[in-house]
């Protein structure tokens, strides 16, 4: 090969460098692993974390059953290893596969478009405010003291490059939901959007139609926040919203401890030339048989550079599909029962116990154990091999008494009495 | 390709066609053929005020974007209604069916600054 | 009779309808677990006003319908599983398989981001070598992992920037970027609050110190560089481009997407980039997956390192901690701490290679794209004569004579059995054609690829018309992208 290119080494492949930027040593990293040795690093690593705990613990990221076809599915090599599917002609399975994701999101929200997915739920609240502000010319933003600590941080980074004004409005400290009046007070012609999630970090279902009702007076948008897709089973969807943002890792996308997820992005149909992200649409090939393809890539950053809808450039492709699969396993029927399995345990563990918010809530909620503090309480857990609730004091020190607590379909009922005796 | 001697050129592709006070504007063959297959318009609401010069929306094909530069400054008074449901007309019929948007002028002045038939012809030449 | 063209032959592929089109009441896929508590009423829990109706249209399918869908859609794909993928700044590179199974080991797959600091030291170790390991490959004092993809991590980069040169009093107004640069270099840039100022590449298809140094001044915050570029030549004067920015207190940022040509040869951080992303998806062998996760790690200089996003990982005694005390940070960029199940993957890929494995992959990327370079370079006009690293670009302008481009020749491609290169990219190039192979293929498959092309530009010469309406293999023939366009349907209704 180096005959055929004219060289006489493997060095002058690279020896044109100019001498300052070669490295002259060899890089500092051990020499190269078996297969064996590689499984067995990793778990040891694996081990040193928590193993065969019961786990409490929500607040964004959900243990829910992962059906078996998802790594099935997510495994196969025609999907694990190919490319944004540019190539339409044969990148048909991905482009298919989106076209369903894409739809059924929309059934699921309520929305009339969804993208092909965003990075996570944290980072797509930003890009909600950014589409609102390009729909309505505004560049203020009212966002709910309720809605997750951490999507809020990201939000607030956002906005100080983008000269976008971020204010936040309080939580009715009896019912957890929002405080309509701490909204109203901030709510006029300025402001692009209102961004709400439902149900809350607290776990709390939100009333989005009055919020929608109070931010149109003032031509704002609403922008609806999830991070439990599997409460859209038996929720009312968030059709009052113009922009639905929110988090799939529910579905089937394991913790991972935080990450890869998949972020979903979902609006009504005037408002699509505004969405970033990728987007599958439906044609026809030359032949005439139904053929799917990208759309309205002009949207993009490839083709309108610094005058993009946003810089992204990657969608969740492969995690977007395992939460297809997952969709499709479950089906109309299967995610409905999914979701009133994870009620009746969240409303178990509830039941007895001191709660300072009276909203109707899904499968998280706050709960205040009765005479220590909530890290004593999962001190006294982790003995038994639990994870109990996430303490809140870190985010609302108003709440440092008081732990977020989340029950799904994988919590059994001897778990859940065990916490319910910690708390009491 | 012929260009019609009572438009005015730009030389970003535009053209204006002048009736007392009004100008209609639209891009021109050589711009919808550079493009293709136009796919979506971006035209401003009636009432907007352009400016010679600046951008006032834009034309899309599937894998590009052009800017269209107002070749006049005044106040748009129609947008062409044609092409939100039918763009596939700026391919078909650039210097009529598909104009743009109708300007009120405030400016005639600028008109002598742009090209006629026989200069744009020349300018696509080169 | 045999019906074969390159290295395809025509093979059965069903038909399939879309889940919705399958679905009948009652048919079901799951199976929950008996309820070992009271069921509860969801409307007298919830109110009835907030629980819904049944999900309209929603599918019901059964376990096998769900296999054989995704299963015979799957064969509607192409993946580097199937051959070489060239495409060019992608570095579609073999995916090893041990990668995908340690990040199913059951302590990382299901820790939860929240679970206590001492029960998750595993996690935390392994991004802290991880983060180790991309700072010695790039050269840079600290490194976050916690950037999403690519872009995001060259959003965080500028925010670096802008953070640092706020904190020396002018956050600076203008981003440079050569007009080669990918589109997310100028959409980062804007979306960081900069003006874009475009820089014209020389003849060279390099940035021109000239006209980058009468480019700089004191509104410049930075260049954002890709190095090697996107015509997959190595910026010959980027000491000196750096020390041109630096002189007017500027920043440098190197766009990583390229880094498959330097890995273990030379480091950004030696060269004077003071703030880079690297593309994990692509140096670092993480599945694409049709499209993403992706993982955009983000090494900087020391100078840089106290505007990180939270949290760092410190060091407490024997234990890792999350840190969010960094007053002067930008902030968070996403939820918790990055594509963590991306980064297993990243380090999985190094541990198998190790420091002189990588090395010796670089040497195969840059081997592998002169062998196509010297291979095509008779049938197809290279765009610069600057020697290539591990990328090779063309100009479609021999063949554009018979009114094929390059959009046509990609297709006819697809015939033979492989992946298009990139198409139409970089911008600079008239009709680009940017093939990158990556160290992955072997001798025979390059040949076969080479032999592809080499016909394709035979057929152009005698029948112009069969590569215009290609791909003529495939069971989707030439897709009507001009429709889906026009009149948007982006979801499926009865």
């Amino acid at each position: 090969m180096l005959d055929a290119c004219g060289l006489n080494s493997l060095e002058d492949l690279y020896n044109h460098l100019p001498e300052a930027a070669l490295l002259d040593r060899p890089l500092e990293i051990p020499a190269g692993l078996s297969e064996f040795e590689i499984a067995d690093y990793f778990k040891q690593q694996g081990a040193r974390n928590a193993n065969g705990y019961a786990s409490f613990l929500g607040a964004g990221v959900y243990s829910h059953y992962r059906p078996v076809l998802c790594d099935v599915v997510v495994s196969r090599g025609e999907f694990l290893t190919s490319y944004t599917p540019y190539q339409a002609e044969f990148a048909q399975g991905t482009l298919t596969s989106i076209f369903e994701f894409q739809t059924m999101l929309c059934q699921l929200t309520g929305m009339e478009v969804a993208n092909a997915s965003m990075y996570d739920g944290s980072t797509a609240v930003p890009e909600a405010a950014m589409m609102s502000s390009r729909i309505n010319g505004r560049h203020r933003f009212l966002a709910a003291r309720n809605l997750h600590p951490e999507y809020r941080e990201v939000l607030a980074t956002a906005a100080r490059n983008a000269q976008m004004q971020v204010e936040e409005f309080g939580y009715d400290a009896k019912t957890g939901r929002i405080d309509m009046d701490s909204l109203v007070a901030k709510l006029d012609g300025t402001v692009s959007c209102v961004i709400v999630q439902s149900p809350n970090f607290f776990g709390v279902i939100e009333d989005l139609e009055a919020v929608a009702a109070e931010a149109k007076k003032h031509g704002a948008l609403l922008v609806a926040v999830f991070t439990e897709a599997v409460s859209l089973g038996l929720l009312e969807p968030p059709k009052a919203a113009d922009i639905v943002v929110g988090e799939l890792q529910s579905f089937a996308i394991s913790p991972s401890y935080g990450g890869p997820f998949a972020g979903v992005m979902a609006t009504k149909e005037k408002y699509m030339r505004q969405i970033p992200g990728r987007l599958v649409g439906e044609t026809k090939d030359h032949d005439g048989n139904r053929a799917f393809c990208l759309t309205l890539s002009t949207r993009e950053q490839h083709i309108r550079r610094e005058k993009a809808t946003s810089n992204i450039c990657t969608n969740q492709a492969l995690i977007a599909l395992m939460a297809t699969v997952f969709m499709s396993v479950y089906g109309k029927q299967g995610l409905r029962e999914l979701a009133e399995q994870n009620l009746a345990k969240a409303h178990y563990l509830a039941d007895g116990l001191e709660r300072p918010f009276s909203g109707p809530f899904f499968n998280e909620f706050v709960a205040t154990p009765k005479g220590g503090t909530p890290e004593a309480a999962n001190a006294g857990l982790l003995k038994k091999k639990i994870i109990g609730g996430l303490p809140l004091g870190r985010w609302y020190p108003e709440l440092k008494g008081s732990m977020l607590l989340c029950a799904t379909e994988m919590n059994q009922r001897a778990d859940l009495d065990a916490v319910k005796e910690a708390l009491r | 390709m012929t260009y019609p001697e009572n438009l005015r050129y730009t030389k970003e592709h535009e053209w204006v066609a002048v009736d007392g006070d009004t100008g209609t504007v639209g891009i021109t063959f050589h711009a919808q053929k550079e493009l293709g297959d136009i796919v979506y318009v971006d035209l401003p609401k009636a009432g907007s005020a352009v400016e010679a010069g600046k951008t006032f929306g834009s034309v899309e094909s599937v894998k590009a974007v052009s800017d269209i530069y107002s070749p006049v400054t005044g106040e748009v008074v129609e947008v062409n209604s044609l092409l939100a449901d039918s763009p596939e007309k700026l391919n078909e019929d650039p210097h009529g069916d598909a104009w743009l948007v109708k300007i009120k002028l405030s400016n005639p002045g600028e008109l002598g600054g742009l090209m006629n038939a026989g200069d744009y012809t020349a300018y696509l030449g080169e | 009779m045999p019906k074969s063209l390159g290295k395809i032959r025509p093979h059965l592929t069903q038909d399939e309808q879309l889940l919705f089109e399958m679905s009948s009441p009652g048919k079901k896929g799951y199976q929950l677990p008996e309820l070992d508590v009271p069921a509860v009423d969801a409307a007298a829990a919830l109110g009835a006003g907030n629980v819904r109706a049944g999900i309209e249209d929603f599918p019901e399918v059964s376990e096998v319908e769900v296999i054989r869908h995704f299963t015979r859609l799957s064969t509607w794909n192409y993946g580097i599983d199937l051959g070489l993928f060239p495409l060019g700044s992608c570095t579609m590179k073999y995916n090893p398989r041990i990668n995908e199974a340690v990040a199913r080991t059951e302590g990382l797959a299901w820790a939860h981001p929240y679970q206590p600091e001492e029960l998750s030291q595993g996690a935390m170790e392994i991004a802290a070598v991880l983060e180790q390991h991309l700072g010695e490959i790039f050269g840079m004092d600290a490194v976050t992992l916690q950037p999403a993809a690519g872009a995001h991590g060259e959003y965080t980069g500028i925010m670096l920037v802008r953070a640092y040169l706020a904190a020396q009093g002018n956050p600076r107004k203008k981003v440079l970027v050569p007009d080669s640069a990918h589109g997310t270099n100028p959409a980062t840039a804007s979306i960081a609050g900069y003006e874009v100022e475009t820089l014209k590449s020389n003849e060279q298809g390099m940035v021109d110190p000239a006209v980058l140094a009468a480019a700089v001044n004191e509104d410049v915050a930075a260049l954002m560089v890709t190095n090697p570029n996107t015509v997959g030549v190595f910026e010959e004067n980027i000491v000196q481009i750096a020390g041109i920015l630096h002189e007017k207190g500027a920043q440098i940022y190197m766009d990583g997407a390229n880094l498959n040509a330097l890995v273990g040869l030379a480091r950004p951080g030696d060269f004077g980039v003071d703030v880079l992303h690297s593309n994990l998806h692509k140096t670092f062998s993480t599945p694409h997956g049709g499209g993403g996760p992706g993982a955009g790690a983000v090494g900087v200089k020391k100078h840089l390192e106290p505007f990180l996003p939270v949290p760092r990982l410190k060091r407490i005694g024997e234990m890792w901690s999350w840190d969010y005390d960094r007053p002067q940070s930008i902030g968070r960029v996403r939820a918790f701490y990055g594509n963590f199940g991306v980064l297993v993957r990243a380090l999985a890929y190094m541990q198998a290679h190790g420091g002189p494995g990588l090395k010796n992959a670089t040497i195969d990327a840059l081997l592998n794209a002169n062998y196509i370079r010297a291979r095509l370079e008779e049938h197809y006009q290279i765009a610069y004569n600057a020697k290539s690293m591990h990328e090779c670009v063309f100009s479609d302008e021999r063949q554009e004579k018979q009114g094929v481009r390059t959009g046509d020749i990609a297709k006819r491609l697809i015939d033979y059995g492989f992946h298009p290169y990139t198409v139409s990219f970089p911008m600079i190039v008239h009709g680009a054609l940017m093939i990158e192979p990556t160290e992955t293929e072997p001798k025979q498959e390059l040949d076969a690829f080479c032999d592809a092309m080499i016909a394709i530009a035979k057929e152009i010469e005698a029948n112009p018309e069969l590569v215009k309406t290609a791909p003529h293999m495939t069971r989707t023939s030439r897709v009507d992208e001009v429709t889906a366009a026009r009149k948007p349907r982006v979801r499926w209704t009865r």
